[in-house]
């Protein structure tokens, strides 16, 4: 048999050309691992059936010689993408039993490329989270365990797109990225993802957390196949009035440019207290990787992005109080009975949020109530005004800023579970570029000596998402890394 | 800045949001540290900064026609709710 799990979409495209297997095979192959992986949970909703119906229908675009760019390749999309008749939870009580009635333009755009979908994956609720541990449908487990055989965090929010890629139940899957959410646990699971330009795929059909940070984008094996994705999902949309117009470039032709003469910035606030050895000595050995390469390392400085985190908490939950007042009872599933209507709204919202996501509106209603929003809020946006501007400043001289994703890799499940502050500090080397809308992602370089996976984040200039992959692909050809945890989730 | 119970209170009551005993003392000293974290920023001084509200900068962004080019889909927006009737989103009575 096949040893379907170890390609990659660019590898099952060709074999899917060269007939050396049938859609509908490589698709079987997918549902059976999702099946034997139930233990990582990672799927919130399996879609087994949608996705054999549309393997037929792929396997006759192929012998038509019809086929689209993405034809006949599962996917798993993160439970925060409305998904046309297919229940969506965002992995919260409140929307436990929410079906759309319509589907989200980057979602749209993978069916209509010919991808499959393969089942809805599980996050931390409403995306507010750093390890999926605040779903309402429990905790997603890292197919990699660590060094002491212990269960470690996938990273979240995107957890389960996270697991599901590195554990092979899917070829790719799609994230979304508010703080952090795709590339740290990307970076937590060996696999490669990125969060794209502000504006650069539409946010319509998206489950609103925090409007002015949330980007979708891929997580896969590899930066290929990253871009291959980006292809598809990018897109002018109508729908989104934030949706860019630029012309999108062709991403797979980036993976295969030279880096040479391209300048990293290694910002010097980086060399700061805080980031793991290991992490510490792969950040060298990148810099190596790229200078054998041909290209330049140049130190930048990125002054204030030490209140780029506290900044952040202020303005993500601060959107987020807005945008989650619209489960009020009425119209989303989700209601407990009250004799009035204010009992209603509290009694429904107090049982249907978990207590992450009750913190984060609390926190944002905070910021933004009368007699506090200048102090905070406000605040907070000039700040953001003062760390974009870092940003500007560094890209007149260098065209992608290097340094590591995460500091530290997955940590054991419970760790961190009890102190929320904790958990938070874990994006800030992620929560930057979300302030600043630039496109970064994460590439994995190695494992560290718990036998865990470490990443490296390239940050980009606005709407370069070219130099990024560019540079990422330099990196994967130099560090070689094999995503092949044991499988020990497979009860032979 | 410290927050009380008095204060979790009050911004439960704003966020629509019914608290335990147990969540407002938790609530409290987790929003108390969360708050001081935050308090850092008031090192910098922000005095003349234009705030940014969003990095989304296109000059080139189309205001589309004001016309009503979709719609008509009652019944798929009300099948989602938990109480309807006639079309209608069901809520508790409000007016006497």
């Amino acid at each position: 048999m096949t040893e379907f799990s170890t390609l990659s979409i660019k590898e099952t495209i060709t074999s899917l050309k060269n007939k050396d297997f049938s859609v509908s095979e490589l698709v079987d192959f997918h549902i059976s691992s999702m099946e034997n992986g139930r233990e990582l949970n990672a799927f919130i909703t399996e879609t087994a059936d949608i996705a054999r119906e549309k393997a037929s229908d792929c396997d006759q675009n192929y012998s038509k010689g019809e086929e689209k760019p993405l034809e006949g390749i599962p996917l798993g999309i993160k439970d925060m993408f409305c998904t046309k008749g297919v229940k969506t939870t965002a992995s919260s009580k409140m929307l436990e039993n929410f079906v759309p009635p319509y589907e989200s333009t980057v979602t749209q755009n993978l069916w209509n490329d010919g991808a499959i979908l393969l089942g809805k994956l599980n996050n931390d609720e409403f995306a507010m989270g750093s390890s999926n541990e605040t779903s309402f449908f429990g905790e997603v487990k890292n197919p990699w365990k660590n060094n002491k055989d212990n269960f470690t965090v996938p990273g979240g929010s995107s957890g389960g797109s996270a697991a599901s890629v590195a554990a092979g139940m899917g070829l790719a899957s799609l994230g979304t990225d508010t703080g952090g959410s795709i590339r740290q646990p990307a970076s937590f699971t060996g696999t490669v993802g990125l969060k794209p330009t502000y504006g650069r795929c539409s946010r319509w059909g998206i489950i609103a957390f925090a409007s002015s940070l949330d980007q979708a984008g891929p997580i896969t094996k590899t930066v290929k196949d990253c871009a291959l994705l980006l292809n598809s999902i990018c897109s002018y949309d109508p729908k989104d009035s934030t949706s860019s117009q630029k012309k999108i470039p062709d991403f797979e032709k980036s993976t295969d440019e030279s880096v040479k003469g391209m300048k990293i910035g290694i910002p010097k606030e980086y060399e700061a207290d805080g980031i793991s050895e290991d992490i510490t000595e792969y950040l060298e050995k990148g810099k190596e990787w790229l200078t054998e390469s041909g290209a330049e390392i140049v130190e930048i400085s990125l002054p204030h992005i030490k209140y780029a985190l506290p900044c952040y908490y202020i303005i993500a939950p601060a959107e987020a109080s807005s945008n989650l007042a619209r489960y009020d009872g009425v119209k989303f599933t989700h209601r407990v009975d009250a004799d009035n209507i204010i009992d209603m709204y509290e009694e429904t919202r107090s049982q249907g949020f978990g207590d992450e996501v009750k913190r984060r509106i609390m926190i944002g209603t905070y910021v933004l109530s009368s007699g506090y929003y200048d102090a905070y809020y406000l605040k907070a946006q000039k700040v953001r005004a003062m760390i974009s501007k870092d940003f500007k400043e560094a890209f007149k001289k260098v065209d992608v800023i290097y340094g590591p994703s995460t500091p530290s890799t997955a940590f054991e499940l419970g760790d961190k579970k009890k102190d929320p502050l904790e958990m938070y500090l874990n994006d800030v080397f992620t929560v930057p570029v979300n302030l600043a809308g630039l496109p970064a992602m994460s590439v994995p370089v190695g494992l560290d000596k718990e036998k865990l996976p470490v990443g490296m984040q390239l940050i980009g200039n606005s709407f370069d998402e070219e130099s990024i992959l560019s540079i990422a692909s330099c990196i994967e050809k130099s560090a070689k890394f094999d995503l092949n945890p044991n499988k020990w989730w497979i009860n032979e | 800045m410290t927050i009380d119970s008095k204060l979790v209170e009050r911004i439960a009551k704003l966020s629509r949001i019914s608290l335990t005993e147990t969540e407002i003392k938790n609530l409290s000293s987790e929003l108390d540290n969360i708050l001081n974290w935050i308090e850092q920023l008031s090192e910098l001084d922000t005095e003349g900064i234009n705030p940014v509200f969003s990095s989304f900068d296109e000059e080139e962004t189309k205001y589309r026609n004001d016309k009503v080019n979709d719609g008509g889909y009652r019944e798929d927006i009300i099948s989602n709710a938990p109480l309807s009737e006639d079309g209608f989103f069901l809520v508790p009575k409000v007016v006497d």
